[in-house]
């Protein structure tokens, strides 16, 4: 198989508590490939931010992990964090929930932008200005060579969430994780940004783990999808699969639960 | 019967201009010349994105904010400038539960405290005494009696909701107003909470004005649904005309935009589980 870009083996994530360690993450498995999109969804406490960060090594102090996490045949899990430092925002990258406390208010988003990619690609300011320019174009922000120089809040919440997928994609990461990107946006806004990621995935052929609570964004967007449950993968199939004949009892409850805008019948 | 009669309703809320410090002031209009109804026994909701004003609508309905201009009747009398009794008779009949649970209860009091403050600013006695008053409320909106001495901490998300709720109904009130009260929950525990408020309002008959901006939660369970953009309300109907023949073009964005689960993949779960 040549899809198999990202590659996770019986991944535990162990967080210490004031009554002991806990299994946040127990024993998840999933790949990805390339142009591939793998929807996580789960409650709150389930552990799908928690497997974000286990795979960037973003855990708490104090958190323990097992298992293997592979990009491209190579191993992730218990690296330095020197070598992490090299992986994270160049070949996997990742969008919060959140722009607005993502983004630093006292830096313009030109020198946010500029500063990930030198870092990785090093070069000269005006070339990385010039790519933060054309990052911006590639997310459809009007007027990209003048905002370059604008400050985070003199832009709209969507527009801030298009600045994350900018400065994400500008390394030409071989893996995009976005950890609920539309949840604090309104609809309309929110479809905007879902269709900017699933054209900007055919054109760059980026493998995408897209985690969110909301299973009508999951069903409209991902190929394959991790159903998760108080840090257990409860079921993992094809989108298709997973929705129309789901064989977890708990993915069933989900599925019950949402409410359909097509359908005034609640269950 | 109209319970609630709103009428060209308008809050200008006064902002710094452009140019610094010593600029002139200037307004903003949050809510511009909106007018509805609420009848009682209804459920009217309020949809719309951030900013469109809903909040600011209810917040002027329940007397937590001051209108600029417009009316505000209740039971045929305008409360948007009462004052003293008539105002507390008001605040009595009107309650509002909130979107984040723990923000909206004192994390000193016990429930049984907290559901019984509105008797206490009231001035009224239970009957039978406030642990029996407690323990009734906490059954009917499903929580465990035996609780009513723990603190809000002591509860998960959709039971704090709940608390949140028992409260609002200490004082039987004719209108509850719910701001975003289930948007902070898990889907399986807004689900619950959904069916607890439709419940509630079957067995008690009052009316409810439902803030909301989850669409497919508004068509559950309203009667009517008023539509907001940039402060006015661009539609308002019968829940089935909003939703199935929709005429505003802001409406018909909105709609269309909601996320759905894969419809042919929904039917054929649904045709499975009729089988098994």
């Amino acid at each position: 198989m040549t899809d198999e870009l990202f590659v996770v083996e019986d991944l535990t994530v162990t967080l210490p508590t004031s009554r002991g360690p806990v299994d946040v993450v127990k024993d998840v498995s999933f790949t990805v490939g390339r142009d591939d999109t793998l929807g996580i969804v789960g409650e709150s406490g389930s552990g799908k931010s928690m497997t974000a960060l286990a795979v960037l090594g973003l855990l708490p102090p104090g958190a323990r992990t097992s298992g293997s996490v592979r990009l491209d045949g190579r191993e992730l899990l218990g690296q330095s964090e020197g070598e992490l430092r090299s992986v994270r925002g160049n070949a996997i990258s990742m969008v919060f929930q959140d722009p607005l406390s993502s983004l630093n208010p006292y830096y313009t988003v030109g020198l946010q932008i500029e500063e990930g990619y030198r870092a990785h690609r090093g070069g000269s300011k005006r070339a990385a200005r010039q790519v933060a320019i054309e990052a911006m174009e590639r997310v459809r922000i009007p007027d990209a060579a003048r905002r370059v120089d604008d400050y985070p809040h003199q832009f709209s919440g969507g527009q801030r969430q298009r600045i994350m997928i900018a400065m994400a994609l500008c390394c030409s990461p071989s893996l995009l994780i976005a950890d609920e990107p539309t949840t604090a946006l309104d609809v309309t806004v929110q479809a905007q940004i879902l269709e900017l990621l699933a054209e900007l995935q055919t054109q760059t052929g980026t493998g995408l783990i897209f985690i969110t609570h909301d299973l009508a964004v999951i069903s409209s967007i991902a190929r394959r999808v991790l159903v998760m449950c108080a840090g257990d993968p409860v079921e993992y199939g094809t989108a298709e699969q997973v929705f129309s004949d789901p064989r977890h009892e708990y993915t069933r409850t989900l599925l019950d639960a949402v409410p359909r805008i097509d359908d005034e019948v609640m269950l | 019967m109209t319970l609630l009669r709103v009428r060209d309703l308008s809050k200008q809320f006064v902002i710094r201009g452009q140019g610094g410090l010593l600029a002139r002031k200037a307004s903003f209009t949050a809510v511009d010349q909106v007018s509805f109804d609420v009848a009682l026994g209804e459920t009217l909701a309020i949809v719309g994105e951030s900013g469109s004003g809903k909040s600011t609508t209810a917040r002027i309905a329940a007397r937590l904010l001051d209108p600029t201009s417009g009316s505000v009747e209740f039971e045929g009398e305008d409360i948007s400038r009462a004052t003293g009794k008539d105002l507390a008779r008001f605040r009595n009949d009107v309650q509002v539960v909130f979107q984040d649970p723990f923000s909206s209860l004192n994390p000193r009091y016990t429930v049984e405290r907290i559901v019984t403050a509105p008797l206490t600013y009231q001035g009224i006695a239970p009957k039978g005494g406030r642990r029996a008053f407690t323990r009734e409320l906490m059954e009917r909106v499903g929580l465990n009696p035996d609780h009513s001495q723990r603190y809000p901490a002591q509860f998960s998300g959709g039971q704090a909701q709940r608390i949140g709720i028992a409260r609002a109904l200490a004082v039987n009130p004719k209108l509850v107003i719910c701001d975003e009260a289930v948007s902070a929950l898990d889907v399986s525990i807004q689900a619950q909470v959904i069916k607890l408020l439709m419940r509630l309002q079957r067995e008690s008959g009052f009316s409810y004005i439902f803030i909301a901006h989850d669409l497919a939660v508004v068509r559950q369970l309203s009667h009517r649904v008023a539509v907001m953009s940039k402060g006015r309300i661009v539609e308002l109907g019968s829940r089935d005309q909003v939703f199935g023949e929709p005429r505003d073009e802001y409406t018909k964005t909105l709609l269309a935009a909601v996320p759905r689960i894969n419809p042919e993949w929904d039917r054929r779960r649904r045709l499975s589980k009729g089988r098994s």
